[in-house]
């Protein structure tokens, strides 16, 4: 037994492995949270949401998946079949990758980067580019109209979201996930959530726009531009467009719990679960993503103009200020 | 029992290596997919299923059609401050051990950013048309 394992750790092996883990989580991940988010939307609503296939509706996703598999995948005749099919792909990469670098549990970690935050910023970045070449390429008004919207409101956001972790750089010193959790300790009043109240707050909506998700999905705005960037998709080229959204959903929501909220790292210090304390990790995330899918049942979409200003005239100053607090503060003590 | 895959000393060649593997596998996984769809599913073509969704109606205009991109002052200033943040993440994972000097610095260098901001904010530049 033991052989074998260490034969597991071994380097391209535990690689490989990581790797084939990462894919199983991110798509499961997806699949479980449009359950998860249709049973959400019925609870708040007073419906049951989907309950015909299996037990409670719980294989629900699987039914979507083997559906969506045969349906025909339709293209505009006059779209750019490579962007129009290279967009999924340039989506669901950043959705995936950024997994890597996120530490399950106490060094339970794919690659741990010394630039883990950069590279969380830089590849989360792509995900402009894919929304982009799905407006672009589809040949379509709405489409086009939902990209420039969404091209506009990711770079926007992305500046927030930028400024709101230099609090936790300069209190770890480090640009490493493992580093950050570590320094945050196993006891939540350690965790950087309280010194760092705003910039967590700022990561947390500027993570929100950036996922797209109500009340800043103005990209998709169903109400106007039905689908917005992805309405000419279909069958399974809209399913992987869905799944990274779902997906980039989750990421954000365990960065969240990561960066400002511990990570792994256990409430109280007796409850130490060693090895397993990819558990906490898990519950953190989940709360997280759970307060994503109420938000999206509670508030309304915001309007263009009044998205921006948050973003610029809000969050961003706050970021400013914070960070002269934080460096204030840690030079007085 | 070790459950947790941990993760060894690597170099960092090792360590790059496989973040590019890594996406190259991703893409690779992704391609798969949109092939076995071709294959799994069908495929009648019509001129119908040609034509761009735009609520039923038939499109007037091209889309492809030179538009006004009037979002360019935001582009701008979201270039301006990600160099801004290029420069403030080293100076934020060393700034423990700069003290009172690296305060002042950063503090010039982010007023002066501030005085941007403020003046394209009373420019009407962050007003959305």
């Amino acid at each position: 037994m033991q052989t074998v394992l260490n034969l597991l750790e071994m380097e391209p092996i535990r690689f490989f492995i990581s790797f084939g883990a990462i894919l199983f989580l991110v798509l499961n991940l997806a699949a479980i949270l449009t359950m998860a988010e249709r049973k959400t939307a019925g609870y708040i609503q007073l419906r049951y949401g989907p309950n015909r296939v299996g037990p409670r509706g719980l294989l629900q996703p699987a039914a979507d998946v083997f559906k969506l598999f045969t349906k025909e995948n339709v293209s505009p005749g006059r779209a750019d079949l490579w962007i129009f099919l290279g967009a999924p792909i340039a989506m669901f990469i950043p959705a995936a990758a950024v997994w890597m670098v996120i530490p399950f549990a106490p060094n339970a970690v794919v690659a741990n980067l010394n630039i883990g935050i950069l590279f969380f910023v830089a590849v989360t970045s792509i995900g402009a580019l894919g929304v982009i070449m799905a407006g672009y390429g589809s040949h379509s008004t709405f489409s086009l109209l939902g990209a420039l919207r969404g091209a506009a409101q990711m770079i926007s956001y992305e500046v927030p979201l930028i400024l709101s972790l230099l609090g936790v750089i300069m209190l770890t010193g480090s640009l490493s996930f493992v580093d950050v959790v570590n320094s945050q300790g196993p006891n939540f009043w350690g965790w950087y959530f309280l010194p760092q109240l705003p910039m967590a707050l700022t990561f947390y909506i500027a993570g929100l726009a950036e996922v797209k998700r109500v009340p800043f999905d103005l990209p998709e705005g169903e109400s106007e531009i039905v689908g917005g960037f992805m309405v000419e998709y279909s069958g399974m080229t809209w399913a992987l467009i869905q799944a990274s959204e779902f997906a980039s959903m989750g990421l954000m929501a365990s960065i969240n719990v990561t960066l400002f909220f511990g990570g792994w790292q256990p409430p109280l210090e007796f409850l130490d679960l060693g090895n397993f304390n990819w558990i906490w990790f898990g519950l953190k995330t989940a709360l997280i993503m759970f307060t994503f899918q109420w938000i999206r049942w509670s508030v309304p979409r915001l309007r263009m103009d009044q998205l921006m200003d948050l973003g610029w005239k809000i969050l961003v100053p706050i970021t400013l200020v914070w960070l002269f607090v934080t460096a204030g503060a840690m030079l007085v003590f | 029992m070790t459950l947790g895959l941990i993760q060894q000393q690597m170099a960092y060649t090792t360590l790059y290596l496989y973040v590019g593997i890594f996406m190259l596998l991703i893409t690779g996984f992704v391609a798969t997919v949109l092939v076995l769809a071709r294959l799994l599913a069908p495929s009648r073509k019509s001129r119908t299923k040609d034509e761009i969704y735009e609520t039923g109606e038939s499109t007037v205009t091209d889309p492809w059609r030179p538009f006004p991109v009037r979002y360019y002052v935001f582009a701008l200033l979201f270039l301006i401050f990600d160099v801004e943040a290029a420069f403030l993440y080293p100076w934020a994972v060393i700034y423990k051990s700069l003290g009172v000097y690296g305060f002042v610095e950063m503090v010039i260098f982010v007023v002066i950013l501030g005085v941007g901001l403020a003046y394209a904010w009373k420019k009407g530049a962050l007003k959305w048309v």
